[in-house]
């Protein structure tokens, strides 16, 4: 269970954002919707826990998180959240396979090709897995990012932006994915987004105003 | 995965920019190698070479020429002094032991020396096979000259007048190898060593029958010394007190010049010095290019990779984790290249050796030093320099707003 409360940030110039509070079940599927300037990027950085707000709590699994020391605070976003970046952002120096190992590794998990190879397959990229980011097309990088995210089965699993680039054929394939993914790791799923054409796959929809 | 790995794959997706650093760092660390090693051996020979002998007697000239002709066997003597004063000398109450030398041949480009027994215990040398020189024309002669002059005991050769060309042969004298030296890592290893008679027999023909039969060129009766002449002596102290007198009764005589080989040889020193400092500042300039080449290098891959490394940190990675990346990566290049650069310096110092005429001043590559865990140091220490700043810029650095920019 993922829980915020109270939540208030405030930025140099003053401008404070106040947010609801949000509490999503385990497995739940939610939409974060907001136009761009309405603090959906703070709330999802608040919620990873690479942004503390000035007040108020995240509860993560019980565990609340901007309580960790920093190092710690690292390795549990490493191993309970998973993020899906508008653009793929793999590494460029490392195949696809090393960049997975070095996703379990960060965390702080012990390296498990099987679980890398499993991942690959159900996002139908396993043949790529020894290409370098540069040898896999726009469509390719997106699932491997995908898979980068789902790897370690993460308790909240965040996109940001999944789709506002790319056209409705590509854009529902890329939901579909999420979803389904979600699903298949026992993972909640948090995409934020202003793309109104995949807000009817989401029956909860926390808005921003 | 660990950190090295990930530095070691991020320098080589960009193999030019870490080839150039490490050029860079190997050229500066392979210039001071060899300065080092060749420097270091030049010294130690001049000193091996000099060791236990206080001060060199010869005709008036050049002190450093009588040094370089007399300890060294490199420039030509001065002149000639007389025997008769020598032996007033070599006689003094402040010398514990005179050696005299008399140059002036060469065999094939090797000095012939004569001398008498008191050099065998000046330079402390010993038999490897066959024994020392006792009759006129006998030869002993240095390992090194034995095996490229490809002589052994028993074989006769000619010497030549003058020190290098052989071109004026004493064809009248054969001289007669008796005994070939241990090697000794010095000096004698390079020189054909006779009795001082021998080179006399060679140079005044007419006389020198008079003299055949007599066995030693040692300081014998009056009449024997009178018109005779030796290049130079080399004189052991009695007591530190003659450093401060000897010379002065030296210079005094109006045909002699005393030098001392320890000061000549550190004015020697300073002359080559200049130039090794030279090339000391051009080196370290050069270390200095490779440290900003390095700043700039992991600067700018910094500055492209600040995403990446924020999508790390979201992956888990600590703020220390970067920070080690970073520096990790400055240390791989330079202290690859400062591994390169000792391997290549000694490999070029070997060559040089080997291209080496004069076997008398040989340099090797083959020695190691302990000053190289310096140079090796200096690579790391500016590997850390060239990586701190990215490193820190790395470990400061806000990943919300980074990831918040997209």
């Amino acid at each position: 269970m993922i829980e915020i409360k109270d939540i208030r940030h405030q930025y140099n110039n003053n401008h404070e954002i106040v947010f609801k509070d949000w509490q999503i079940e385990n497995n739940q599927q939610w939409l974060l919707l907001g136009e761009s300037g309405s603090g959906k990027t703070t709330l999802l950085h608040i919620l990873t826990g690479i942004l503390k707000p000035t007040q108020g709590s995240v509860k993560i699994n019980n565990t609340e998180i901007y309580q960790l020391s920093p190092k710690a605070l690292d390795q549990f976003r490493g191993q309970h959240v998973g993020i899906v970046f508008q653009k793929p952002h793999l590494l460029k120096s490392l195949s696809i396979t090393e960049n997975l190992q070095l996703t379990q590794s960060l965390a702080g998990l012990e390296v498990n090709t099987n679980r890398i190879d499993e991942v690959l397959d159900s996002l139908n990229i396993l043949s790529k897995k020894n290409s370098k980011p540069d040898q896999l097309s726009q469509g390719q990088l997106q699932r491997a990012s995908i898979a980068r995210a789902v790897l370690n089965k993460p308790t909240l699993l965040i996109a940001d932006e999944p789709t506002s680039s790319l056209d409705d054929k590509n854009a529902q394939a890329v939901l579909n994915l999420l979803l389904e993914q979600s699903q298949l790791n026992h993972t909640t799923l948090v995409i934020a987004t202003h793309d109104q054409r995949i807000k009817e796959a989401f029956t909860n929809t926390y808005s921003l105003l | 995965m660990s950190p090295f790995k990930l530095s070691w794959k991020n320098l080589w997706s960009k193999p030019l920019n870490a080839i150039l650093n490490i050029l860079l760092i190997t050229f500066g660390t392979c210039i001071l190698t060899v300065l080092l090693l060749a420097s270091t051996q030049i010294e130690q020979k001049l000193e091996n070479n000099s060791k236990d002998i206080d001060l060199v007697v010869g005709a008036k000239g050049s002190p450093l020429q009588l040094i370089l002709s007399s300890i060294y066997y490199i420039d030509f003597p001065t002149g000639n002094i007389p025997l008769k004063e020598a032996n007033e000398l070599a006689r003094n109450p402040f010398v514990k032991r005179a050696v005299p030398l008399a140059l002036g041949d060469n065999y094939n480009g090797v000095r012939i020396v004569g001398t008498d027994t008191n050099y065998i215990g000046l330079y402390n040398l010993k038999i490897k096979e066959g024994k020392f020189w006792q009759e006129d024309m006998d030869a002993t002669i240095g390992t090194t000259v034995a095996k490229e002059q490809n002589l052994k005991v028993g074989d006769t050769f000619y010497g030549g007048h003058g020190l290098t060309g052989m071109s004026d042969q004493h064809k009248e004298h054969a001289y007669k190898v008796v005994g070939i030296l241990t090697p000794q890592r010095n000096v004698t290893d390079n020189l054909i060593l006779t009795n001082v008679a021998s080179i006399w027999h060679m140079h005044d023909d007419g006389e020198a029958h008079a003299h055949e039969g007599h066995n030693h060129a040692d300081f014998k009766s009056e009449q024997e010394t009178e018109g005779k002449e030796i290049t130079s002596l080399l004189i052991q102290y009695r007591s530190p007190m003659s450093v401060v007198m000897f010379p002065r009764m030296v210079n005094q005589m109006a045909s002699l010049q005393s030098a001392s080989p320890a000061m000549e040889s550190t004015r020697l020193f300073s002359l080559i010095g200049v130039g090794v400092d030279t090339l000391q500042w051009f080196a370290v300039l050069i270390m200095l290019v490779a440290g900003v080449s390095v700043f700039v290098n992991l600067y700018n891959s910094l500055k492209e990779r600040t995403y990446d490394l924020a999508v790390m940190r979201t992956l888990g990675a600590s703020r220390l984790k970067l920070f080690i990346i970073i520096i990790l990566e400055g240390l791989i290049l330079t202290v690859i290249g400062s591994l390169i650069g000792l391997a290549v310096g000694h490999g070029i110092l070997q060559i040089i050796g080997s291209y080496q005429e004069s076997s008398q001043a040989r340099l090797t590559g083959l020695i190691f030093l302990s000053q190289e865990i310096y140079l090796l140091l200096i690579g790391l220490g500016i590997g850390i320099f060239a990586a701190i700043i990215p490193a820190i810029q790395a470990y400061r650095s806000n990943i919300s707003k980074i990831l918040a920019k997209n």
